[in-house]
């Protein structure tokens, strides 16, 4: 049954740290690696060296442009996955059982088996974290290497989700967010991990930590401090000699910028 | 959302083939023998057909079975179990009628239920998406459904009377449909900034795509371009599905051949209204995924 467990043993998720996370895109490659060549159908591409190539992915890096009122803007980069919802709403409405939510770890994952690729548990999902493959037509998603975390055959340092190993800047974070005492638990509770949506009302496992506050010069009353403007001559802004001439001469034709 | 043909000719046929079927089951028209037979293939053909295809978008058909069990907790489930229940108990039915002369009462009116039921489900599985602010309307969507099923029933069914009311219930429900329906994407309150959990901060943009291709969520859920002509085709699909048969089954004529006519082009004209107001069921229905990528 589709039913969702009452309670998990573990929360067994990510904690995605918006602040250290470089936007390299590692975590997508990896991903996609590592889910093609070992669990279910592998991950395909369509028209992959065309006009227009497109393919299935778990794990998407976004780029956001946050303007505050006051100050620069700043650019977060923000990679995206299966959150693996408490009340995952893509799990109750399959209609098959093919989608469920594991009891001893909390980890959602299909049953590809099972699944008939109606589509409905990628509408039901706010984040976009289910994508119907093209070629195996059934439904892909995050397995949190569901294959690498209990895998004996693995050294113990691999025994991670594939992105978290491969992350260069350490923004990616695993373990258990049910365990208070858990260091993921730790960095949530440190550093004021959010949740996404949190009006869908899934409560993501999954959390999200702000990126810190940046430019704290300016805000100490400092002002923008530019090291290299008193080593640069200024731009010239207005054109003298036949170029100025020139520049107000096309000016007064029509059509021009009086 | 995107408009899939697939989807758009199933909610529709199923919704005009149970529409009939419910009157059917309730005795409407009284037809026996031959007449019966016409209008039980009408109903079948328009149900079943609809049925079948929306397999056409399932990418495992062959496994479409398996979507019986899952009735406790998934409204496609139910539907199917549903849908399979009213039309075993309307064959039976069907059967009395057709060949034995004979109205099973109890068994016309569970089927009639079960029918009504069926639309009931579909439309459930629209109006259970949080994620989908202008189906998750409740009692909007569902009343929307079954109004119009019962109106394209009723003027199947040949009960001119019946279908004149369901006609005005189903355009007054449409019109309340679209005028709330506009509004519930920012009563969702669901915006970049709840998205991101960046809001606090300042005003959020989609900066740059994980992608510089399409994907999958992108052409299954965001799907601007359907929207261009909505105001357009909604003037067209309210007085395709409900103006235009009204004016037939209400201008005085004389002659059968006539009234059969105009009942001809009142059922034509609905179908190809009821298609025209399912594509903007799902053109205008906005997902939030979007949001993530800068649109919607």
């Amino acid at each position: 049954m589709t039913d969702l467990p009452s309670a998990t043993q573990r929360q067994m998720g990510l904690v995605i740290d918006l602040d250290t996370c470089v936007g390299c895109q590692a975590c997508v490659i990896s991903c996609k690696g590592w889910n093609t060549e070992n669990y279910g159908a592998p991950l395909s591409d369509q028209d992959a060296y065309g006009a227009d190539p497109a393919g299935t992915f778990l794990n998407r890096v976004h780029s956001y442009e946050v303007q505050p009122d006051h100050g620069p803007a700043q650019l977060i980069h923000f990679p995206k996955s299966c959150l693996h919802c408490e009340d995952a709403p893509c799990v109750t409405v399959c209609p098959t059982g093919a989608s469920y939510k594991r009891v001893e770890d909390g980890i959602v994952l299909v049953n590809e088996s099972d699944c008939i690729g109606c589509g409905l548990c990628a509408w039901s999902c706010p984040y976009g974290a289910r994508e119907l493959d093209l070629a195996a037509g059934v439904m892909k998603k995050c397995t949190l290497c569901v294959d690498r975390i209990y895998n004996e055959n693995l050294p113990e340092e691999d025994r991670i989700p594939s992105c978290v190993r491969t992350c260069p800047s350490g923004a990616r974070h695993f373990g258990d967010l049910g365990d208070p005492t858990s260091e993921v638990s730790g960095l949530v509770a440190d550093r004021g991990g959010m949740d996404l949506m949190p009006e869908m009302g899934t409560k993501p496992v999954n959390k999200y930590l702000p990126p810190r506050p940046k430019d704290g010069l300016a805000a100490q009353g400092h002002g923008d401090i530019d090291l290299l403007a008193p080593l640069l001559s200024p731009v010239a802004t207005d054109a003298t000699g036949f170029l100025g001439w020139l520049d107000r001469a096309l000016d007064k034709l029509p059509g021009g910028d009086h | 959302m995107h408009p899939a043909p697939s989807v758009i000719a199933f909610t529709t046929l199923s919704g005009l083939g149970f529409g009939l079927l419910f009157f059917l089951g309730l005795g409407m028209p009284a037809a026996r023998g031959l007449v019966a037979f016409v209008f039980y293939a009408i109903a079948f053909g328009l149900a079943v057909g609809g049925l079948l295809a929306s397999t056409f978008h399932l990418g495992h058909p062959e496994r479409a079975w398996k979507a019986f069990s899952q009735w406790r907790s998934s409204w496609l489930s139910r539907e199917g179990c549903c849908a399979v229940a009213a039309l075993l108990t309307m064959a039976v039915h069907a059967v009395g009628v057709i060949f034995f002369d004979h109205r099973l009462r109890l068994v016309g009116g569970a089927g009639a239920m079960l029918s009504l039921g069926t639309v009931f489900t579909t439309s459930m599985i629209y109006a259970q998406l949080k994620t989908v602010p202008r189906w998750n309307m409740f009692p909007l969507t569902p009343a929307l459904f079954l109004s119009l099923s019962l109106a394209g029933g009723a003027l199947l069914a040949g009960q001119d009377g019946k279908a004149s009311g369901f006609l005005v219930l189903a355009g007054v429900t449409l019109l309340a449909y679209w005028y709330q329906g506009d509004f519930a994407f920012d009563d969702s309150e669901t915006t970049l900034a709840t998205a991101t959990g960046l809001g606090a901060r300042g005003q959020v943009r989609a900066f740059e795509p994980p992608h510089t291709g399409s994907n999958y969520l992108l052409r299954e859920m965001v799907h601007e371009v359907g929207r261009k002509h909505s105001k357009r085709l909604r003037w067209i699909g309210f007085s395709l599905a409900i103006v235009v048969p009204l004016l037939c089954l209400l201008i005085p004529v004389e002659g059968l051949a006539l009234k059969h006519a105009l009942a001809g082009v009142a059922v034509l004209s609905h179908i190809a209204g009821v298609a025209c107001t399912r594509w903007l069921f799902f053109a205008e229905a906005e997902h939030v995924v979007g949001l993530y990528y800068g649109k919607r």
